[in-house]
């Protein structure tokens, strides 16, 4: 009886102590990187403990250098952000397109050869982006897509269609076929069911497929880095801090001012849907 | 309607069903065709091509003349067997992959269970603990390097001031800091995806047992481990999975945090030196085709194992 006490007891304490320690790793360097994208570059350099400075301390001076233009002395963020919400927003609509009726057939109807497509849609999801990155760059080049915006929204199709499929079939698979069926016989079509009852009902599920794949496609870096490193007008938010990161004299705090402005807009869509989101990914988790 | 239907023959009510079956039939395929034609552009035929690649003596520009009629050859498969930097990669990919995916479902799996009773604060815990997944890697990758600055990294400033250090260290450029760092790192980043599963699998998770065995005097210890991961077991064999297969290939975050220096130079960052430092396709092409053959021996090993001790 004691030794259940004194682990409980113990147990309770090891608890709280290890959520402030975790909390504290996951939040701080969120914490440093705005922080730090707001002092100025020397403060840094003389007084690196500084993690809380002084209101008059701060300055906005780095955001506006990071998101003017070369031409105005600044880096072009702001270039970097519109090129990456194109190929995003791109991306995600057309990978929506193709997901949502496929996976509505992939869960309710037999035709000639869909056992073998679930098999595949597994065995894609398996497969690693580096050992496709290899044909699909040299192809991409070879057909004139390779550097081009048009391409990598293309390529980020690979990248977020499997999971999307995933997603959307593990919600598809709960509801109902029976309000298909009743609606067939009333003599509507399969898209004419998909559009007007299934779509309508899977909704929060498919905003939240299209906002997972955004942030796959906002996020994404080696194809970006294969595709465009030689066309700076055309480089993405992962791309563009990376070049940054790579010329000499750029300082740290600009660094840090990119990271937060790439940052924000994602931790903002994960706000909305959080809760969708986990959901989704974790959809057949409890039974293996 | 329906009456009329039923009183029909026996022939007439079968050829009605093929009728609908072959309407499915085309429907179903305009409805998955599109993304199938999709997947097989940008996935299937791509694998395939890195197979005849990896037979072929091919740089680009032979590629960009020849396309597929370069002449086939062993040489890609022989050179990168044979090239000590190879095998070294593979050492260096295997424990990374390792250490990071028993890393990163240990401490997710720890997280969910510390988590699992109801408290105030709970859900905005929950929503942060998220944030190193979806956050931009190439974000979270400089603001570490940040971090960990020999010069003016805030961990190195802690160090020296509080714990007695002589000077910084080098976390990301010496051995052997850098690849216990961009495994920690890689921990950090994707404890909580297996944080999601195991909340999920928990809540799902009937009481009514755990119950029972307080009832029997059985202690908190003892309730973890004969009655809480027994049943979390199928998530951790789908987990470790997942994580085997996504990290054994995992590129960007070693690139942007080391650049493969150091000795933490991995299968994915040779590839894609051998692919653009010297454009030598034939050798990237081999390379992916051994590392994908090595991955598909330890997942078909894994699951072996896995069937073999769920079948005692």
């Amino acid at each position: 009886m004691t030794m259940i006490s004194f682990q409980t007891t113990l147990f309770r304490v090891l608890k709280w102590v290890f959520l402030a320690l975790l909390a504290l790793t996951v939040i701080f360097p969120f914490y440093y990187m705005v922080v730090m994208s707001f002092v100025p570059i020397q403060d840094l350099l003389r007084e690196p403990l500084t993690l809380v400075p002084e209101i008059q301390q701060l300055t906005v001076e780095t955001y506006r250098q990071v998101v003017a233009p070369e031409s105005e002395g600044g880096f072009g963020f702001a270039r970097f952000m519109r090129n990456s919400a194109v190929v995003a927003t791109a991306a995600t609509l057309l990978t929506m397109v193709l997901a949502i009726p496929a996976s509505y057939a992939m869960t309710r109807m037999r035709f000639a050869g869909s056992k073998k497509i679930g098999a595949l849609f597994i065995a894609v999801y398996m497969f690693p982006q580096i050992i496709i990155a290899v044909p699909v760059f040299v192809g991409f080049q070879i057909l004139g897509l390779g550097t081009s915006l048009v391409g990598l929204t293309i390529a980020y199709i690979a990248l977020t269609v499997p999971v999307s499929v995933h997603m959307l079939r593990s919600y598809l698979r709960g509801i109902p076929e029976s309000i298909d069926e009743a609606a067939m016989i009333d003599g509507a079509t399969r898209w004419q069911i998909m559009r007007k009852i299934t779509v309508p009902l899977a909704m929060p599920t498919i905003i939240s497929t299209a906002l997972y794949s955004f942030m796959i496609a906002w996020n994404e870096f080696l194809f970006a880095l294969l595709f465009l490193s030689a066309k700076p007008e055309l480089w993405t938010v992962s791309l563009g801090l990376t070049r940054l990161a790579d010329g000499q004299e750029v300082s740290r705090t600009i660094l840090m001012a990119g990271s937060v402005l790439i940052t924000a807009p994602i931790i903002l869509l994960y706000g909305l849907v959080e809760r969708w989101l986990t959901e989704g990914l974790t959809a057949g988790a409890e039974k293996g | 309607m329906t009456t009329t239907v039923d009183t029909r023959p026996a022939g007439a009510r079968r050829s009605r069903r093929t009728e609908s079956e072959r309407r499915d039939n085309r429907a179903g395929w305009s409805m998955v065709g599109p993304l199938v034609a999709i997947v097989t552009m940008v996935i299937v035929i791509p694998i395939l091509w890195t197979f005849i690649l990896s037979f072929q003596d091919a740089r680009y520009s032979d590629v960009a003349r020849n396309g597929l009629a370069n002449p086939f050859t062993l040489d890609n498969y022989i050179d990168t067997l044979t090239s000590s930097g190879f095998w070294e990669s593979i050492w260096v990919t295997v424990v990374y992959t390792v250490c990071t995916t028993i890393g990163s479902i240990a401490l997710g799996y720890i997280a969910a269970l510390a988590m699992r009773d109801r408290f105030r604060g709970r859900g905005i815990m929950r929503a942060a603990f998220l944030l190193p997944y979806v956050a931009p890697v190439v974000a979270t990758a400089y603001v570490w390097k940040t971090m960990l600055n020999p010069q003016y990294g805030v961990i190195n400033a802690m160090g020296v001031e509080y714990l007695g250090w002589d000077q910084g260290i080098d976390f990301l450029g010496r051995e052997p800091y850098a690849l216990a760092t961009v495994i920690v790192y890689e921990i950090w980043r994707y404890f909580p995806f297996a944080f999601i599963f195991f909340a999920a699998a928990l809540t799902g998770l009937s009481r009514d047992v755990e119950e029972a065995a307080l009832v029997d005097g059985a202690t908190p210890w003892q309730k973890f481990w004969h009655v809480i991961t027994p049943q979390m077991m199928p998530v951790i064999v789908l987990l470790t999975l997942l994580r085997m297969v996504m990290t054994f290939n995992k590129f960007d975050d070693i690139y942007l945090l080391t650049g493969g220096a150091a000795g933490t130079e991995v299968a994915a960052v040779r590839v894609y030196d051998q692919l653009t430092g010297s454009s030598d396709i034939g050798a990237a092409s081999a390379n992916s085709v051994i590392l994908a053959i090595i991955l598909a021996i330890g997942l078909g090993a894994y699951m072996k194992i896995t069937k073999r001790m769920s079948a005692s």
